[in-house]
Parts: structure tokens; C-alpha cells; sequence
């Protein structure tokens, strides 16, 4: 068996007192796709800023291609090479589309030229950054935007990207337009974390699927054999 | 003649305030830490260089060429012990340590140089002056405002365009993105402060020459910065620049109609400034 690329090992975490996550087990192979489903409050986020050296946690409770790292803060993160799209693309005002893209470029683990993201491949994803690069990032809509944080989380080069909830509050064509990038930066040698609120959707972009539920993985599975029904029982808790 | 001269003066003194201003536009402007310690530290370094020229035999140049590099890491020493412990959403905590920092600091310097008011010897420079289309004007002055310009010029530049800069700019505005995104905020933030002091240090030597220091002489420097990058506008490096000149002419017209409304007059351009346009003067439009 192959060293997964991410695995966390009974991870618990939370904010100060209060545990949100109980004792988490999840791994990641190279190359894959998975996607973290729950309903709100169940914990996906706290668990991704867990990985992510955002909350405290022990060093083997997160292990990054074998090594533990867990509690590693989010700067070195990116160096090793992990990188996120945050909830709320939390971008950065008062700069331009282009100089949010420099700061991932200027911190990243190896050059524009050495990784396989660069701004041309971006643009050529997202023609409309291209066309919007000297503009103020106040001035994209919310799709756009989505399109700059995730951008910025690829010029990192990252070999595992984090995206939490990208589709949330944007229309369906913006996020069908979004989602069908996936798999090209899938094909790029990078694995993805999912998280997300519409089951479906995770179903389909994903290899497998993790539910989450009050802070405990309550399903997992490849995201093609679960049951709507298994689902709807990891999702709600079995009544 | 006389009002055009108190102008000129004014604009003269507003590269003073402006040295002063740079510092703060930076940590209170762009990092939104308030530092309280502002004016203390410069006063700090004032007195320093002073005593500095008591025992080297440097020359005005020399004293600079010594002072800038020990402001620098004064100011990555207090950013990396002090102030990196208190920064985050909330500016209290970062108000609160740096008020302590500036008591602690002004009985430290009553401590060591007592209440005495000092300056360096005069070497000439303070008291030189030409006189251009019948207005005279001191080297010193001006050249303390080319020190400005240039200074502000630089900074700017460096803040939009170096890969610092933009660090910078991005942990101001999301310390906690900027993180996500490879930005180490905290040393980001240290090298900022020493930028902040280092340039107090050259602001410190021009104080010495053009007048006296004394170890209470701080919060009045801190208040000059703070209004200057008010009324210029919150994160703007030329708009900090601004309000100093603002408030140079403003203190200047105040002294030319009685010798004691000077520095009232500059507060209270300063308070027209927040009533009518409290975003400042220079402040983006969103």
C-alpha cells in the first residue's frame, strides 16, 4: 500500500474549550479527488483549517506524504504543498486581480516556470481574469472572484489543494463553469479536498466521499456506489 | 509677501512632520497597529545620536550613517518581542502596549539623560539659509523636506511593486489569507517597524539639529504623525505626506497671526478635516 499524500490520524481540534472535531481518520492518495459533505456545523471547515496549521493540533494527528505535520503554521504549509481556496474567497482589497495572483507567486513553493501553474495557463482557464487583471478586486463579481482565490491557491504549485465550499453563493452556471476545471487541475498531478454542501455535486467531481456529522465521520465511500439513502442517513444522523 | 513666506515655511515644517508621518502611515496606517511609542522612540534616538556625538567624533552624515542601522533593529527587536505578541483584528491590545511602552520609555530616558533639553552643536547647517525671489529659506528645512519626498517616493514604490510590498499589503488587509497564501505576516510585519523606526532615526538626527529634545517632547511628535495620516487618509503613504504639509502650513498661517495660535491652529485644521472629510483627504474611493 502506498503512502497516502494527506492522512490525518484521530484528529480532534476546535476553537479554545469548545471540541468541534472528535477523532477524525481520512486519507488522500496522489491523484485523487475527495469531497467532505455535511450540513452546516458539522465541522468540514474547522477540520480543513485543522489540517491547514490554522487551529492548534498535535504533530501526528495530520501527515503530510508520510511525515507529520499537524500544527505546522499555514505559511509553511504552503512551502511543503498544501494550498487553499478559503471559504469566502477571503481575497485581498485594495489590490488588483493580477497582484492577488503575485503574492501565491511570490511565496510559492517553486517558480511560475517550474510548476505547472503559471498566470497564462490561468488566463487561459479563466479568460476573464485575463481581461479584468489590472482591475480592483472589489469590482469582480462573486464568480470572478471565486475564479482569482482559485487561482491564487494554484500559483502556490501546490500537490494538495483545499477548497472549502466554492460554490457557495453563486448561480449554477457560474458554478458549473468552476467545477468543470476540476479535472484539468486534477490531470496537473495535484489532489483535491472537496468540501461541500451540495451532495450531489461532491458525488459527482469526487472519487470518494466522506460525510461528516457533528463532528465524527459518520459515511465513506467511492462517491459512485453510496446510496442516496446511506447518505441521507450519514448526512441527517440515522433517526 | 508676508502670507506667501508663512506658506513656504509651512510647507518647510511639513517635511519635518513628514519624516515623523512615514513611520506611522505604515504601522498605523497600512499594519493598523497604533503605536503609541511613536514620538518616544524618536525622541529615544534623538537623544542617542546626541550622546553619540558627544564621544564619536562623526559628522553630521556620520551620526545618520550610525543611527539609521540601530533604529532598524530597534524596530525588529520591538515588532518581533513586543508587538507581534499583541497585533491581530483587535487594535486595543497593540494600543494598550504601546501607551505602556511609552511611559516605560520617557522614565527611562528622565532616568538616563534627565529633563534637560539638548540638541547636537551646531555645525553650521541649522542656521544656514538662502534667499530665493526675496523669501529666505533655511538649508536645513529643506533639506529635511527633499529627505520627505524622497523618502516618501521610495516608500511608495517599494510598497506597490517589490514582492515586500505586496506581502504587506496582503496581511493588512487578510492576515489570516495571506498566511493561506505562503505570507509569513509576523516577519513581514517586523520588517515593516524596522522600515517605520529606521526612518525615525533619520527623522531623529534633522530633530536634533533644527531644535532641542527633551524626554517628555514624544507624545507631541506622536500627535503631529497621527494627524498628519489622518487628515492624508488611512493607507495612503503620499496622503500622510499630505496632511503633514497641511498641517505645517496650517501651524505656520496660525503663527504668522499670533505667535501662540501656531499649534492650535494645526489642530484645528485637523478637526475640520475629520468633521468634513474624515476619510481623509487622499483616501481611495470604493
Amino acid at each position: 500500500m502506498t503512502t497516502p499524500i494527506l492522512s490525518t490520524h484521530a484528529l480532534t481540534g476546535g476553537y479554545g474549550d469548545f471540541q468541534a472535531l472528535f477523532g477524525i481518520d481520512l486519507h488522500l492518495d496522489k491523484g485523487e479527488v475527495i469531497s467532505l459533505i455535511g450540513a452546516n456545523g458539522a465541522g468540514k471547515s474547522t477540520f480543513l483549517k485543522s489540517i491547514f496549521g490554522l487551529l492548534p493540533v498535535a504533530p501526528d494527528m495530520v501527515r503530510f506524504e508520510g511525515t507529520p505535520v499537524g500544527g505546522t503554521p499555514a505559511h509553511q504549509m504552503v512551502r511543503k504543498g498544501i494550498s487553499m481556496v478559503p471559504e469566502g474567497r477571503r481575497l485581498f482589497t485594495g489590490m488588483t486581480v493580477e497582484e492577488n495572483m503575485r503574492v501565491a507567486i511570490d511565496n510559492a513553493r517553486m517558480s511560475e516556470a517550474e510548476g505547472p501553474w503559471s498566470r497564462d495557463r490561468l488566463f487561459q482557464l479563466f479568460p476573464i481574469l485575463k481581461e479584468k487583471r489590472r482591475q480592483p478586486i472589489e469590482n469582480l463579481s462573486g464568480g470572478q472572484q471565486q475564479m482569482v482565490a482559485i487561482s491564487r491557491a494554484l500559483l502556490c504549485q501546490p500537490k494538495v489543494l483545499l477548497c472549502d465550499e466554492i460554490s457557495l453563493g453563486l448561480a449554477p452556471k457560474v458554478i458549473r463553469e468552476i467545477y468543470a476545471v476540476l479535472p484539468e487541475i486534477s490531470a496537473a498531478g495535484t489532489s483535491i479536498v472537496l468540501v461541500e454542501q451540495d451532495v450531489s455535486l461532491a458525488r459527482e467531481a469526487s472519487h470518494r466521499l466522506y460525510c461528516m456529522l457533528e463532528g465524527r465521520i459518520t459515511l465513506a465511500g467511492a462517491s459512485h456506489d453510496i446510496s442516496r439513502e446511506a447518505i441521507a442517513a450519514a448526512y441527517f444522523g440515522a433517526a | 509677501m508676508q502670507w506667501l513666506d508663512a506658506i513656504i515655511q509651512g510647507v518647510l515644517l511639513g517635511g519635518m512632520y513628514a519624516q515623523y508621518a512615514l513611520g506611522m502611515a505604515l504601522m498605523f496606517g497600512v499594519m493598523r497597529i497604533v503605536n503609541i511609542a511613536h514620538g518616544d522612540v524618536m525622541i529615544l534616538l534623538s537623544l542617542t545620536v546626541i550622546t553619540l556625538a558627544g564621544v564619536l567624533p562623526l559628522g553630521n552624515i556620520g551620526l545618520i550613517v550610525v543611527i539609521v542601522p540601530i533604529a532598524v533593529l530597534l524596530g525588529w527587536v520591538l515588532q518581533k518581542f513586543i508587538l507581534n505578541k499583541v497585533v491581530g483584528a483587535d487594535p486595543l491590545p497593540s494600543l494598550i502596549a504601546t501607551f505602556g511602552l511609552s511611559i516605560a520609555l520617557q522614565n527611562l530616558m528622565l532616568e538616563v539623560w534627565s529633563a534637560d533639553t539638548r540638541s547636537l552643536p551646531n555645525s553650521g547647517i541649522a542656521s544656514a539659509s538662502f534667499e530665493l525671489g526675496g523669501i529666505y529659506m533655511g538649508v536645513l528645512p529643506v533639506l529635511v523636506l527633499i529627505c520627505a519626498i524622497v523618502l516618501t517616493f521610495g516608500l511608495d514604490m517599494v510598497l506597490r511593486t517589490s514582492r515586500f510590498g505586496r506581502g504587506l499589503r496582503a496581511a493588512a488587509a487578510d492576515t489570516e489569507a495571506a498566511a493561506m497564501t505562503g505570507v509569513d505576516p509576523k516577519r513581514i510585519y517586523a520588517i515593516a517597524t524596522a522600515i517605520a523606526v529606521g526612518i525615525l532615526g533619520l527623522a531623529a538626527v534633522f530633530a536634533a539639529l533644527r531644535a532641542t529634545v527633551s524626554p517628555s517632547d514624544g507624545s507631541a511628535q506622536l500627535i503631529y504623525a497621527f494627524e498628519a495620516v489622518i487628515i492624508g487618509g488611512m493607507g495612503s503613504l503620499w496622503g500622510a505626506f499630505l496632511g503633514a504639509m497641511v498641517l505645517g502650513v496650517a501651524q505656520a498661517i496660525g503663527l504668522r497671526i499670533d505667535p501662540g495660535l501656531g499649534i492650535l491652529f494645526g489642530h484645528l485644521v485637523f478637526l475640520a478635516v475629520l468633521a468634513t472629510r474624515p476619510e481623509g483627504i487622499m483616501a481611495r474611493k470604493k
